[in-house]
Order: structure tokens, then C-alpha cells, then sequence
């Protein structure tokens, strides 16, 4: 007879209270609603978790019966939820590929407006005004970016006797230049930047200019706007580069290749000032947005309010903003940006006459419903609330989620094949998920690749930013990269916990891109005791079979626990030897150091997804009087726990992300890793296994991201330096430029200008050396 | 067996059950547990009775069994051993270590020498392969591994009569086989013998097919009359690199076809996974390979008396809605999607054993749970070659529904097939009698039959994959599914002939026939499902259809056209 199984605690004989743990019958699973609801991945998801403004609730008669959204993704559902709860029909517009998308299935109608290109569909303002005729559409909500800030179709639609929801088209045409509204602000005494207030010529009027200003200097797309068309220059050749590339970024982006040239303000900060309008000359400012944190100029996380701002600056940044927004007689929701310098000495940057796309962090501290009140104001409404009735409570942080690789800031695309947002299950409110996408939705190449705007809000900066921790880390997202591992390890930097940012911080603290995080000597025995846990079950799981052996009893035991064994954890491949148990549910870890931690499932942590797992990680307590008391402290604090006889607790928060042999991909702390569990001989047999090599690319130019080739700057037969731009690709509305990796010949160039690339898809070979 | 040694364990887990047992004794019990029970096995012999007949002679009968087993353990030795290493091998032993629970394998045979005296062949103990019995989770398995580092793993008349031992007993008691091969081929000093030794395989291999699983991992050579037991197993793994099977090396061919080829050319992982569907799967080392091998153990029945295992977990969600699978389909018909990603959200954990992913890739099978329990897998895949049919993928899919249908798996088929492949290739290929397998497999199959028509059903093919006019026990067809005989467009083309406004013709047909309506009024499908609710309808069919007995006509057995 076998000492069969030694590594697995069986419980039969044991007392019956401790079997049902893990009974199992398959034959008589329940069927139809046998699941718990808090279980159900049917839990409302898309909910936009407003808070109804306290200030004002108009009857809805009064406003439009029908809109229409000149938009798509989040911001299209985000203003169709409004409408809906204000009673107003929604009509969607789409292009061919976003047929069966989610702002299409939630509006009452929808158009085709044209093929995926965003110039034929979305920026097709003929094809628009065509579904805004069909669909009997009062007015129009431009959403941001497309036609939001295009004078020309605010007036068709004026001319229409259509209502464009958003400012009138001369304050957008006076705001929509930046030169003309550097001039205006400087009218309105408003503090401007200094700077060649003209439309440059060409690339040596550039830098003769720059020298005139002294670097750093800006060159800055004139018509442009959300970062797109921005270079910093700090010498004559990289204006020379930079307005080469925003000349071309612009052109293609805003179809406005002019360019202007001001003073770059080192070490600054976003801060922007909401401001919202009537048509009877009322302007109120609705507190400001922190938006430093940024890269390429494209705003990353976002807070309301700034920790830097004091109420003097604050109500003077107010004053400037409500007094440029007057002189152009500003009648809707609208932005206007600054730039605050470590004096809190603030510089008008341009104003946006949109909707930004960070409202919510605004809304949330000042129980503002921007939407309706912008669909208030276009309905001729006078503002129902003054100055004085603006508030500001507690705190709100945004992230945006990209599909981007973080490790390169390149955009990526493909299918969301698993995705789940995280849930707040305290009915508070306190996270809020503006998305456009379910799961099974395509991240496409031809739009903005943001996945998800993921707000938290809490009575203070410490809480809002803590929900954020415990939202990114049960946030699951596979088939596409996203930035959730460095937005993660963004709110746990002291720079940023402590508010001291810029919006170089991205440029000083990532310079190359985010490798992986670091874990600290806790946190990587908390991944490898959490991870050691789902191991403890899987080696359960994985002789419980019930299965009807021939000339057998039926067996239906199963195995209730693991008996101590030693591992070799490899974590990416680093060994860290530990010594694993477990008994009904409980694991325990041993390591190296001796120190010892237990690891149950936190039965209390509701989860919005079955790969989400949160445990309980405690040092494992020797008497047993103590585990009770100790368990309801754990229950009572979710964050660390720390009791006067220096006993931790901790609810650690993991994915599992999927098997891989021998172990599993798990997602902690916006990081994966892969840990794999050899015991010792398995370790030492597999130090055998022959390293294959991988082939060799440095060869080759490879798209890094499916995009168009917009140039390609050598041909077969040039030399080129490694470092040496050979090609431009564009993706993603971003120009991105390819450096040869290496120094040598060019022996083929496999693309041409215009051509779609997939990802990793050969553009260029070099010859053998 | 099992259940008593589950009784002998409670006491431990008494013990355990307090979890400040102190780390001392748990790290003994680990020590033990890793151990390698070969000198427990020696000592258990040395029984009473032996010692004292040893005492008389000169060396006593421990040191002489001592020695024996060292010298078994050791193979051809230490040299030989290293080489192995080198080449990124793992030695007979070592691989049984990886495979089985840690302390489960029981050897037989230790001791065994081959007779040959000509030649002056040396005697190693043993003779290059080692056979017994282990557990793999819990669960019996019969196992022999061959040893290359003994005369290149050649197959003696013991060697084979070893293999054929633990054969035997794995038939009496119903429990799987598994072997692993590296072996030069035959011994070519013994002659007939070591030819007689084969065919003594091959004949219980054809005794066991059927009733107990045989799976073959090739990791290392395999040629000539060697490939015929492999060949006729359920299941054949290879390791990249490191393995090779061929009928005849490079060298025979060169003299009779003038071919240049290289091993790995002529007979590798990739060429077997890729190109001749002789193997299942390719690993990438001999770890990766005996890990994964546990992993799919686990999804097989001990024998054909067995049914389809069930592993109890405590998280998966029978009736888990997956909304992702109301927007997979394209809206587009003439666009393809994924059939894996279909196959990946239906089954428990998205946890897909795929077999053969890179030959005939129109066609998916392969193992999964729902609900716990084992399927198979069979589907279409409208990425390649837009999920056709042809002689390859009829082949693959026909060997796979028979397995499951031996072994009291359900086999669930994913249907979008746009008909057979059209060509000369096919037809002189002879994809009449080679289709005709698919269809005989599956009108054969007696095992619970579940189908799901994602798509298109066309033709032919629509009646081939798991109608239920080939008894489909619950068919289904997702809204989106047309059942025709073709599509449109070639419809159209028929049956309005020389007609002119063809696109009203095509109109009218694509309303009467591009949907589930007119298969569904017949009874041809029993519902039309949302896609998002799939799972949870399979798994309660599953649960239904857990009683069902077919028994067919008695014969001695069908003539499937081969």
C-alpha cells in the first residue's frame, strides 16, 4: 500500500463541522439565482454615480426635449446618463466600427455618421447636421475633442435654429486661438506668460524668437489643445525638431499647422479653474483642478482641490478666470488653465470652452452636475446658485486608465477579454467609473485609447486617495496593456502622497518609462504568502476529484488542507525558498528570514471579479483566544492595523490573472509577476534545463505599436548612427519617432509613407555586418 | 485503495490542525516526503529471512542489495548521466521524480538483466528502463521511463518485458499508462529478440486502447519500429529540441530518396506538431513537459469504467453569465473572430488544454472543466481558413471524438463551418473518405453530444459536426446562426438561375434561410440561446444528461473508413 499523498491533510474522520468547507456536488449544483447577488459580475457597472447637485433641479419641460451627442465612449454615455435622468431623449452618432458600442446602445436612437477615420465620422460636421436633421434634435452636446470647440459647426447649427450646448461660437472662436486669447486675457488683466504673440513663419523665426524669450521655450500648436502639438524646446535644434513634428501633429490633428512660441515656465504646475456661465452675463468659478501630473502635456491623475493652492490664491485664480470668461461674455462650462509657478505666482495658459475631460473631480467637490447645468444654461436658464453657494467638499482624485504600455508610453490596442471595474460597495459613492466599453469591446486604433476615467473621492486628500489604492488594485483588465501598474505606483510615491509635484514630475521620477515596481521586504512576503495561499488551494483543489472508480466506492472526500512542504518560490524567476502549510482555508508561510505569516480569504471583502482576491495576512498568533480578538480588529479596520502588542494585519488585495506551469500570473499593487512554486528537487532539476536564446531583433525595425508610417527617413543602402531617427509612426493621433538601435547599414525598407502597421510589424532590416 | 489511505491520513491532519505546530517537525515531515523511496524499498526487502541466509555467505545480502540499487540508481553511470544534463536532458529517474507525487513511485523490476552473451555485452541493472507504479494528484498511474544513459535506452527482450509488465497491470486494475521515451531503437545485439519485445508492446497496446489511457512523451530519440507504440497511444508529447521521431533517419533517406534532411527537420516537435500530426503537443524542456503532463492527467478518466473526472473547487460559478459572449460575433458575417475566446469563457477558469494547436488550426480540440467536470472540446475555427473542413481537420477531430467517446467524456462542438474545402488537394486527397471519419466518430459517439451553432452550419459540414440528426443529445444555435445548405450568395445563384434582380433573389433567401428559424422550427436545434447564458446551460445539461445510457447494436466492433 502507497503512502499515498503526503503532502495533503485529508479531513475524513474529522468532525463534521469542519467538512463542509469545500463539499462539492456536482450532481445537485443549484441552477437559476442559486448565486449570491454581491457575486454576480451583473452588478450595476456603468453606473455614473453623480451626486444630484443640491443647488438646482429644474423641471424638465423647461429644457430640451431631445439631444443629440456629437460624441462617443465615456463622455457620450457619461451625457446621455444625465439626459436620461433629466428626462431628455438622447440620439447617439457612430461610425461604422462602433455600431454595437456601448453609447449606442444606451441612446434612444442612433446614426451612422461615416467610416471609422474620426475626419469622416466624428469630425464629419455635414454628416452630423444630417442625423441632427433626421432625428428632430433640439440641441447638441459636442462632448470634448471633435467638433466641442469648432466655431464653424456651433454656427451651422446655430443657423439651424439648433442649440450648440456649450458657449456661443464667437467666445469659442475668441478662445479656440491662443494668440488671439493670450491678447484677450491680457485685456482682461489676466497674468500672461510672456511670449511672441504672433503666428511664427517657420522654424528659424522660431528660433529667433526663442532666443529673443531665452529657453526653455514652448513651440505650441496654435489651434491645438490637450497636449497634442506641444514641444518643449531648451536649445535652437530641438526647436528646430519640435516644430517640425507639432507643424505635422497639428496639421493632421487640427487640420492648422500654425505654430506660436512662448516662455517655458520650469518646474511648474497644471492648475485649472472651472468656471460655468449663463446668457445673463452670471459667471461663477467652481474651484480649481490639480492637473500637474502629466506626460507629453497629457494629463495622467488629476485632484480637486489643489494641495498647494491656499483660499487667497484660490479666490484670486477665481477672480482672473471669471473676469476673462466675462470679457467674452462665457455662457456654458468652461476651463481655463494656469500655470502656477512654486510662488503660487499663476499665468494664464489658454482656456478650453468645453467640457474637460477631469469634470467629475469637480463635480464631486462641489456637487455640481456639469453636464446639466451646461444643458441648463444652453436652454437660456440663468445660473440658479451664485458664488457664494459654490462649495468645496472633501476630496476627489481621477486616474486615467490607458490601454499604453507604461513600460514605454506606447499605445496599445486589442480586444478587452477580461474587464472589471471596481465596484464601492459602501453605497457611499466614493468611486466613480466613466467608461465607454464593456467586456469584449475593442480598444481601436482609430480613437483616443483611454479604457476608463477612474474617480474616487473621500472627506479628505488621505481617504479619497486610499479608495483610489484599493480601486486600481481590483481593477481587471486583460487582452490589452494598460498604465494601471504605473498609475499605481504614481499614489504610492512620496512626492505625490506628500503633493509635492510638478508637471515634470513623470519626466524626474520615470525617465525611461516604468520597469517594475519594487517591492519592499512586507510587500514581497505579502505577495508571496497571498500567492503561497492560492497555491495552498490549488494543491487541495487538485486532489479532490470525485470520481466513480470503477469497482470503487464512490470517492467524495476531499482534501482539506496541505501539509508543511518546502518551496522554491521563483518570483520572475528570483528564488526565495519558503515553507508552506495550510489547514481549512488557513495557509501559513514560513521564510527564509523565519518570520511567519497567515494568509486566509478576507471573507468580508466583497469583490467585483473572481480573479480579484482579497486576504487577510497577519503573523500567525499562537493561542487561540487571541485569533478571535484579532480577527474582528482585522474586520473592523480595513486598512493596515496595527495593535499595541505590535501584531500587523493587512487585507492585501491580488489578482490572479491565469495558471501558468507550475504556478500563476498575479497582479499586485499594479504590477504582474509571475511566481512559480518548484519544491526543492524540482528546483535543482530545473537549474538543468538548457536557456534558449531568443532571436535576435537588434537587426530589424520593428513597429512598436500598430499605427500609419507618416515618414520614413532613409532608404536601402544608407548608413544611419544608432540613435538616428529612420521613421515616424503615428498612432493613436500621437507621432512616435523610431530610432535605429544600432549603427550600420540599411538593407531594405519593407513600408511605405501612409501604410497601416500592426505591432511588431517589420519596417526596416539592417545589412550583416 | 484510496479510501483507506485517506482513513490513514486523518490522524495527520489531527496533528495539523493546530497551527502552531512547530517549524522543527514541519520541516522533518517535508524532508521525509521529498525523499526518493528507492533506499526505503531496499530496506523493506531486507526482511528477516534474508538476513539470515546473507550471514552465511562472504558479503552480506544488505550490501549485496545495496549495491545493486546504487547501481541501478546510477544507470550507465555518472558520465553518461552528466551527458544527458548537458544536452538539457533530465535522467530516466529524475523525469518519474517531476511526474509522480513526490514518494509515490513504487519501482518493479529493479533487478532485472537482459541474457545476451554475444557480443560481450556488458550487464547494467535494470537494463535502460525504469517501470512502476506512482500517483499523479492522488491518482494511480503506471509508468515506465526509458533510460538512455543504458546502452541509448535500446530495447531489450527484458526491457520490453518490463514495459510489458507494468502493461499488464495497469489493464487488470484500470489505470492509465504513461511512458516515457529515449531510446536508440532496438538492441541490435539481441536480434529477433529485441523485435519480438516490440511487437509484445504494440500488441497491449492495442489490448489497452480503449480501455485505459496511454499517453507517450517522447523526449529524446525515437525511430524506427520504436515510433509504432507512441503512434498507437491516445496521446503523444514531445519536447522541443531534444526529441525526434522518424520511421527512418536522415541518413536512410539520403541513400533512398537523395532527400538532405536534418533530424529535427525530418522528425521534431515542430515537424510532428505542425506538419504530420503525429504529436499532440510540443514543450519546450523535459520540466515544462512532465508538469504539463500532470496538469493533463488530471483531465482523464483511469479507464474506460471510469467516468469523466470531476475535481471539486470551491470557486467556480456554474452559472457565472459571461456578457462578453453577446458581442464576440462580429456583426459582419464575412468577418472572423476567435473561437478560442468562446471556448476560453465557457469552461471553468478560462482553463483550455488545447491538443494539436498547430496542425489542422481550422479545426480546436482539446480538454476542459465545466462545472468541475472533464469535456472535450471540439470547434471550428473561423480564423483559419474560415473554419472549413478538410482532411486534416476531419482526422483530428475524429481521433479526438473517439477518445472521448472511449473514455465517458462529453464532448462539446462549437459549430461555424462554411462547408468543406473545395480543391483537387482535397479531393484527390481523398477528404471523401477522410470527412466520412469525422462524421462516423461522431454518429458513433455514445457520450453526452452538446452543440452549439455560433454562426454558420453549411452544408455537409452543418450534419458532420454533432447534429442532432447524429443523435446531438442538446443542440443549440445562438441568434446570430444560419442553417443552410450554403450561403447566400451560391444559393441565390442556383435557385434563381439566369434571373435578373439577383439581390432581391438574394434578399429573400438570406430572410428565409440566413437564421435559426427554419432548423429551429423542425427541431433541428432545441433552442436558441443568448450567447451570455451558454455556460450555464451547458452545465445543466451536463448534470441532466449525467444518467444517459446508450447502448448501440452489438458487434464486435464498426468498420470506420480509414
Amino acid at each position: 500500500m502507497s503512502m499515498l499523498n503526503m503532502n495533503f491533510l485529508l479531513s475524513v474522520g474529522v468532525a463534521a463541522a469542519v467538512l463542509p468547507v469545500r463539499s462539492f456536488h456536482a450532481t445537485q449544483a443549484s441552477f437559476g439565482g442559486g448565486h449570491s447577488a454581491d457575486q454576480s459580475p451583473t452588478a450595476p457597472k456603468h453606473a455614473v454615480r453623480t451626486k444630484r447637485p443640491d443647488i438646482a433641479n429644474p423641471p424638465k419641460h423647461e429644457l430640451f426635449n431631445k439631444i443629440l451627442i456629437a460624441n462617443r465612449g465615456e463622455i457620450a454615455c457619461r451625457i446621455m446618463r444625465t439626459c436620461k435622468r433629466l428626462g431628455i431623449q438622447t440620439v447617439a452618432v457612430h461610425s461604422e466600427v462602433d455600431a454595437q458600442t456601448l453609447h449606442v446602445q444606451l441612446a434612444d436612437e442612433a446614426y451612422c455618421v461615416g467610416p471609422a477615420p474620426t475626419n469622416d465620422s466624428y469630425r464629419n460636421a455635414t454628416a452630423i447636421i444630417d442625423a441632427v436633421r433626421q432625428s428632430g434634435a433640439q440641441a447638441v452636446h459636442p462632448g470634448y475633442g471633435f467638433l466641442s470647440e469648432n466655431n464653424h459647426f456651433a454656427a451651422q447649427l446655430e443657423q439651424l435654429g439648433v442649440t450648440f450646448i456649450g458657449p456661443h461660437s464667437g467666445a469659442i472662436d475668441a478662445m479656440g486661438d491662443k494668440i488671439h486669447s493670450k491678447i484677450l486675457a491680457t485685456e482682461a488683466k489676466v497674468n500672461v506668460i510672456p511670449g511672441y504673440n504672433g503666428v511664427v513663419k517657420d522654424a528659424d523665426h522660431a528660433i529667433k524668437i526663442a532666443q529673443e524669450i531665452g529657453y526653455p521655450v514652448m513651440v505650441k500648436a496654435s489651434g491645438g489643445g490637450g497636449g497634442k502639438g506641444m514641444r518643449v524646446a531648451w536649445n535652437d535644434e530641438e526647436v528646430r525638431e519640435g516644430f517640425k513634428l507639432s507643424a505635422a501633429e497639428a496639421a493632421s490633428s487640427f487640420g492648422d499647422d500654425r505654430l506660436f512660441v512662448e516662455k517655458f515656465i520650469d518646474n511648474p504646475r497644471h492648475i485649472e479653474i472651472q468656471v460655468l456661465g449663463d446668457n445673463h452675463g452670471n459667471v461663477v468659478y467652481l474651484n480649481e483642478r490639480e492637473c500637474s501630473i502629466q506626460r507629453r502635456n497629457q494629463k495622467v491623475i488629476e485632484e480637486a482641490p489643489s494641495s498647494f493652492i491656499d483660499p487667497e490664491t484660490r479666490a484670486k485664480m477665481g477672480q482672473q478666470a471669471v473676469m476673462l470668461a466675462k470679457a467674452v461674455k462665457y455662457n456654458s462650462a468652461g476651463t481655463v488653465e494656469m500655470m502656477v509657478d512654486s510662488k503660487r505666482n499663476f499665468y494664464f495658459l489658454e482656456m478650453n470652452t468645453r467640457l474637460q475631460v477631469e469634470h467629475p473631480i469637480t463635480e464631486y467637490i462641489t456637487g455640481v452636475d456639469l453636464v446639466e447645468q451646461m444643458i441648463r444654461s444652453a436652454a437660456n436658464r440663468p445660473l440658479s446658485f451664485t458664488q457664494a453657494d459654490v462649495k468645496l467638499n472633501g476630496w476627489a482624485f481621477e486616474s486615467r486608465v490607458y490601454a499604453e504600455d507604461p513600460t514605454r508610453f506606447l499605445p496599445s490596442i486589442g480586444k478587452l477579454q477580461t474587464y472589471a471595474e471596481p465596484v464601492d460597495y459602501t453605497g457611499q459613492n466614493l468611486v466613480r467609473c466613466d467608461s465607454g466599453i464593456v467586456e469584449g469591446s475593442n480598444i481601436s486604433i482609430y480613437y483616443d485609447p483611454m479604457i476608463c476615467k477612474l474617480i474616487t473621492y473621500g472627506p479628505d486628500r488621505q481617504s479619497a486617495l486610499q479608495t483610489m489604492r484599493e480601486a486600481l488594485d481590483s481593477y481587471v483588465i486583460r487582452g490589452v496593456t494598460h498604465n494601471i501598474p504605473i498609475l499605481r505606483d504614481m499614489i504610492d510615491h512620496p512626492r505625490f502622497i506628500s503633493g509635492d509635484i510638478s508637471t515634470k514630475f513623470i519626466q524626474e521620477e520615470y525617465p525611461t518609462g516604468f520597469a517594475k515596481r519594487e517591492l519592499k521586504d512586507l510587500q514581497l512576503h505579502h505577495l508571496l504568502s497571498t500567492a503561497a495561499a492560492l497555491k495552498a488551494t490549488e494543491l487541495v483543489d487538485n486532489v479532490s476529484f470525485q470520481s466513480k472508480v470503477a469497482r470503487q466506492d464512490v470517492v467524495s472526500e476531499v482534501a482539506s488542507g496541505v501539509e508543511a512542504q518546502e518551496y522554491v518560490v521563483l518570483l520572475d524567476g528570483a528564488p526565495h525558498r519558503i515553507i508552506l502549510s495550510s489547514v481549512e482555508g488557513m495557509s501559513q508561510v514560513e521564510f527564509e528570514d523565519g518570520s511567519k505569516l497567515a494568509v486566509s480569504e478576507d471573507s468580508e471583502a466583497p469583490t467585483n471579479h473572481i480573479r480579484v482576491r482579497h486576504f487577510i495576512v497577519e503573523e500567525p498568533c499562537e493561542h487561540e483566544d487571541e485569533e478571535l480578538v484579532d480577527e474582528t480588529a482585522a474586520a473592523s479596520e480595513d486598512v493596515e492595523f496595527e495593535d499595541s502588542h505590535d501584531h500587523i494585519s493587512d487585507v492585501v488585495t491580488i489578482q490572479n490573472l491565469g495558471s501558468i506551469p507550475g504556478g500563476f500570473k498575479i497582479g499586485y499593487l499594479g504590477g504582474v509577476y509571475d511566481v512559480v512554486f518548484l519544491t526543492p528537487r524540482e528546483y535543482e532539476l530545473s537549474k538543468l534545463m538548457p536557456k534558449k536564446a531568443k532571436a535576435d531583433t537588434s537587426m530589424m525595425v520593428v513597429s512598436p505599436m500598430p499605427g500609419t508610417v507618416v515618414t520614413i527617413a532613409v532608404a536601402a543602402g544608407d548608413s544611419v548612427v544608432a540613435g538616428q531617427e529612420v521613421a515616424v509612426v503615428e498612432a493613436m493621433k500621437m507621432q512616435n519617432s523610431l530610432r535605429a538601435q544600432r549603427t550600420g547599414k540599411i538593407k531594405k525598407v519593407f513600408v511605405k509613407p501612409g501604410q497601416t502597421l500592426a505591432s511588431e510589424e517589420l519596417i526596416m532590416e539592417f545589412e550583416k555586418e | 485503495m484510496l479510501s483507506r489511505t485517506l482513513v490513514s491520513s486523518a490522524a495527520v491532519t489531527r496533528a495539523a490542525a493546530c497551527t502552531a505546530a512547530p517549524v522543527a517537525a514541519v520541516k522533518a515531515a517535508a524532508a521525509v516526503s521529498a525523499g526518493v523511496s528507492a533506499p526505503q524499498q531496499a530496506r523493506s526487502i531486507a526482511t528477516a529471512a534474508s538476513v539470515a541466509r546473507a550471514a552465511q555467505e562472504g558479503r552480506s545480502i544488505q550490501e549485496r542489495i545495496a549495491e545493486k540499487v546504487t547501481a541501478a540508481k546510477l544507470g550507465g553511470g555518472q558520465d553518461r548521466i552528466d551527458k544527458q544534463h548537458k544536452q538539457g536532458k533530465l535522467t530516466a529517474r529524475e523525469r518519474l521524480e517531476v511526474l509522480l507525487d513526490p514518494g509515490s513511485f513504487r519501482e518493479y523490476d529493479m533487478f532485472a538483466e537482459h541474457n545476451c552473451t554475444d557480443f560481450g555485452m556488458q550487464k547494467y541493472t535494470g537494463d535502460g528502463v525504469v517501470t512502476g507504479h506512482g500517483r499523479i494528484n492522488g491518482r494511480l498511474v503506471y509508468v515506465f521511463s526509458q533510460d538512455f544513459t543504458v546502452f541509448g535506452g535500446s530495447l531489450s527482450s527484458a526491457h520490453a518485458k518490463k514495459i510489458c509488465k507494468i502493461m499488464d497491470k495497469a489493464l487488470l486494475v484500470g489505470a492509465p499508462v504513461i511512458g516515457l521515451n529515449d531510446s536508440g531503437g532496438a538492441r541490435i545485439q539481441e536480434g529477433v529478440e529485441s523485435l519480438a519485445g516490440y511487437a509484445d508492446i504494440f500488441q497491449r497496446n492495442v489490448d489497452a486502447s480503449g480501455v485505459i489511457p496511454q499517453i507517450s512523451v517522447i523526449m529524446g530519440p525515437c525511430a524506427g519500429g520504436a515510433v509504432y507504440s507512441p503512434a498507437m497511444t491516445d496521446f503523444v508529447f514531445m519536447v522541443r529540441d531534444t526529441s525526434y521521431m522518424f520511421v527512418t533517419g536522415p541518413d536512410v533517406v539520403k541513400t533512398v530518396t537523395n532527400e538532405t534532411v536534418t533530424q529535427e527537420e525530418l522528425g521534431g516537435a515542430k515537424t510532428h506538431t505542425a506538419k504530420s500530426g503525429v504529436a499532440h503537443r510540443a514543450f519546450e524542456n523535459d520540466m515544462e513537459a512532465l508538469q504539463r503532463l500532470r496538469e493533463f492527467f488530471d483531465f482523464l478518466p483511469l479507464s474506460n469504467k471510469d467516468a469523466a473526472p470531476v475535481r471539486a473547487t470551491a470557486l467556480v460559478d456554474p452559472s457565472r453569465p459571461v456578457p462578453a459572449l453577446d458581442t464576440l460575433i462580429p456583426s459582419d458575417s464575412l468577418q472572423p473572430y476567435d473561437m478560442k475566446e468562446v471556448i476560453h469563457k465557457v469552461v471553468d477558469f478560462e482553463h483550455f488544454f488545447e491538443l494539436m494547436p498547430d496542425y489542422a488550426k481550422n479545426l480546436i480540440v482539446g480538454f476542459a472543466r465545466m462545472n468541475g467536470r472533464t469535456v472535450g472540446i471540439v470547434a471550428n475555427q473561423p480564423l483559419e481558413a474560415s473554419g472549413c473542413l478538410d482532411i486534416n481537420s476531419s482526422v483530428k477531430g475524429a481521433r479526438f471524438v473517439r477518445f472521448c467517446d472511449a473514455f465517458n467524456i462529453p464532448i462539446i462542438t462549437f459549430v461555424d463551418v462554411p462547408g468543406f474545402l473545395p480543391g483537387t488537394a482535397q479531393e484527390y486527397g481523398g477528404i471523401i473518405r477522410h470527412g466520412a471519419k469525422l462524421l462516423y466518430a461522431y454518429a458513433e459517439a455514445s457520450v453526452p453530444k452538446i452543440t452549439v451553432i455560433t454562426r454558420k452550419a453549411y452544408g455537409g459540414a452543418y450534419d458532420v459536426m454533432s447534429s442532432k440528426h447524429l443523435r446531438g443529445d442538446v443542440n443549440y444555435a445562438w441568434p446570430n446562426a444560419e442553417i443552410a445548405v450554403m450561403g447566400a450568395k451560391g444559393a441565390v445563384s442556383i435557385i434563381f438561375r439566369g434571373q435578373k434582380d439577383m439581390a432581391a433573389s438574394e434578399k429573400e433567401y438570406i430572410e428565409k434561410f440566413s437564421n435559426p428559424f427554419p432548423a429551429a422550427q423542425r427541431g433541428f436545434i432545441d433552442d436558441i440561446i443568448t450567447p451570455s447564458t451558454t455556460r450555464e446551460r451547458i452545465i445543466e445539461d451536463l448534470t441532466v444528461l449525467d444518467t444517459k445510457d446508450y447502448q448501440g447494436h452489438k458487434k464486435k466492433h464498426g468498420n470506420i473508413p480509414l
